[in-house]
């Protein structure tokens, strides 16, 4: 049997994750990542959208809180994504699924970890129903 | 000339569609002079054999309400789709799935186990629940089969027009014959209705804060609703942001939020997503910037059943469809 790889996608920031670090993933065997300006692009839509086309996993990357390029948009994400956890649950998917990370430019080893990390979780979660 | 036929029918829904025809009042007059209702189980006693009887395509337009919850419902649309010219999904349950939608959210058995043997009212010591096909002494017994997910009409047949709502308003069914009868529709797809959001068009639109900030949800029969104030600057739930106007504020007037039965507007692909987006912007907005994580879970677990809420109408509609199980 081969070991489950779970899809996942990252929706990254435009200015919090740099694109030497990234390119590096995208090599990874599906990780997805989609680069929009800001966190509170991330419509609540995409993510479902993700999962309904067969993720395992939605990640979320956005400046850290008061670091927002656009001042205040990572505060909306930070309440859409912990009503969307709520409302995932109640959809049979577990809301570990879906993580949201604050990284800043500055850290330069953060972001592959946690997108490391996150993958792991999803992996001992399983494949999405 | 002849007239031109119209079928009526109904599939998973609550009558209210049916009512709302009614409610046409003296303009039914003018829509029974126009057309020859061809077929209408609710109203006029035609069967089903009476509509296979027809030449296909001679219906000039079907409308449909209901979604699509068993086998029957799903024949019934195949045949008026090939019978008809126009397949009008009248009322949001045809549209979105609507209230029978939120069925979603559970499977055929644990719908089963819960209706015929669990509810208190209920007596089955055998544990009967709907079968397709029963024996019994003098032969076979047949029930349409129950499906596991309910489905939109146009999951099921193509549609050509959509009346939206929970029922559609008078005026817009009314715009809609008119429409038909004078060969003046619009693009194929189209929903018959505004294309603006509720707000735009809302009686309280006036007193609706320049930035509406939300510091706590309160469910509507945990106040006393102000007869003229916004709802959102209440704190209450209300989708009018999120949702297609043409309803004539039924609601609102009632001194109720909007629920969303009209759907979003064109270009939206998924209705509750966008609800829950607009209300999660808003709570603590003023505050936002001196919040801990803490403070902003306790406001937005304050929305009590997000999914039932923001996909009460939409359910099937939605990306998501149904409950994982």
């Amino acid at each position: 049997m081969n070991e489950f790889e779970p899809k996942v996608v990252v929706f990254r920031c435009n200015w919090c994750s740099r694109d030497g670090e990234t390119s590096k993933m995208e090599s990874a065997a599906n990780t997805k990542l989609i680069r929009t300006m800001c966190s509170s692009r991330v419509d609540p839509s995409f993510v479902l959208k993700a999962f309904a086309s067969g993720a395992d996993g939605v990640m979320i990357m956005g400046c850290h809180p008061g670091d927002c390029h656009y001042l205040s948009g990572n505060y909306k994400t930070m309440r859409r994504v912990m009503l969307l956890k709520n409302m995932l649950s109640q959809f049979g998917i577990e809301p570990e699924r879906l993580k949201l990370e604050w990284v800043a430019p500055s850290e330069e080893t953060k972001f592959p970890e946690v997108v490391g990390n996150f993958t792991s979780k999803v992996k001992e979660l399983g494949p999405i129903r | 000339m002849a007239k031109p036929k119209v079928a009526f029918y109904w599939c998973a829904s609550c009558g209210g569609c049916e009512e709302t025809v009614v409610d046409l009042a003296e303009d039914i007059l003018i829509v029974a002079d126009a057309v020859d209702i061809v077929f209408w189980p609710v109203a006029l006693d035609f069967k089903k054999k009476d509509v296979a009887a027809l030449s296909d395509g001679s219906i000039a337009v079907s409308f449909i309400n209901g979604a699509i919850r068993t086998g029957e419902h799903e024949e019934m649309v195949k045949l008026l789709r090939r019978k008809s010219g126009l397949v009008v999904a009248f009322g949001s349950c045809a549209h979105m799935g609507g209230i029978p939608g939120l069925g979603n959210f559970w499977t055929r058995d644990a719908i089963f186990q819960r209706v015929y043997k669990e509810v208190p009212t209920v007596e089955n010591p055998e544990g009967i629940t709907p079968q397709v096909k029963t024996q019994v002494e003098v032969g076979e017994l047949t029930l349409p089969e129950f499906y596991d997910t309910v489905k939109t009409l146009d999951q099921t047949i193509p549609v050509d027009y959509y009346l939206p709502g929970c029922p559609p308003p008078p005026d817009l069914i009314m715009q809609a014959v008119n429409a038909i009868l004078k060969g003046e529709l619009p693009e194929k797809g189209a929903v018959l209705a505004p294309d603006k959001a509720l707000c735009d068009t809302c009686p309280r639109a006036e007193t609706k804060p320049e930035k509406i900030s939300i510091k706590e949800i309160k469910r509507p029969h945990e106040v006393e609703l102000d007869l003229e104030k916004c709802f959102l600057a209440q704190g209450v739930i209300c989708l009018g942001p999120a949702t297609r106007s043409g309803c004539g504020e039924r609601c609102i007037r009632a001194n109720m939020p909007c629920r969303g039965c009209f759907g979003p507007t064109s270009g939206v692909e998924d209705h509750g997503a966008k609800g829950l987006s607009m209300i999660a912007s808003l709570l603590g907005l003023e505050e936002e910037e001196r919040m801990t994580e803490e403070d902003v879970k306790k406001l937005v677990d304050g929305v009590v059943d997000p999914a039932g809420t923001f996909y009460r109408f939409s359910l099937p509609a939605s990306l998501l469809r149904r409950k994982r199980v």
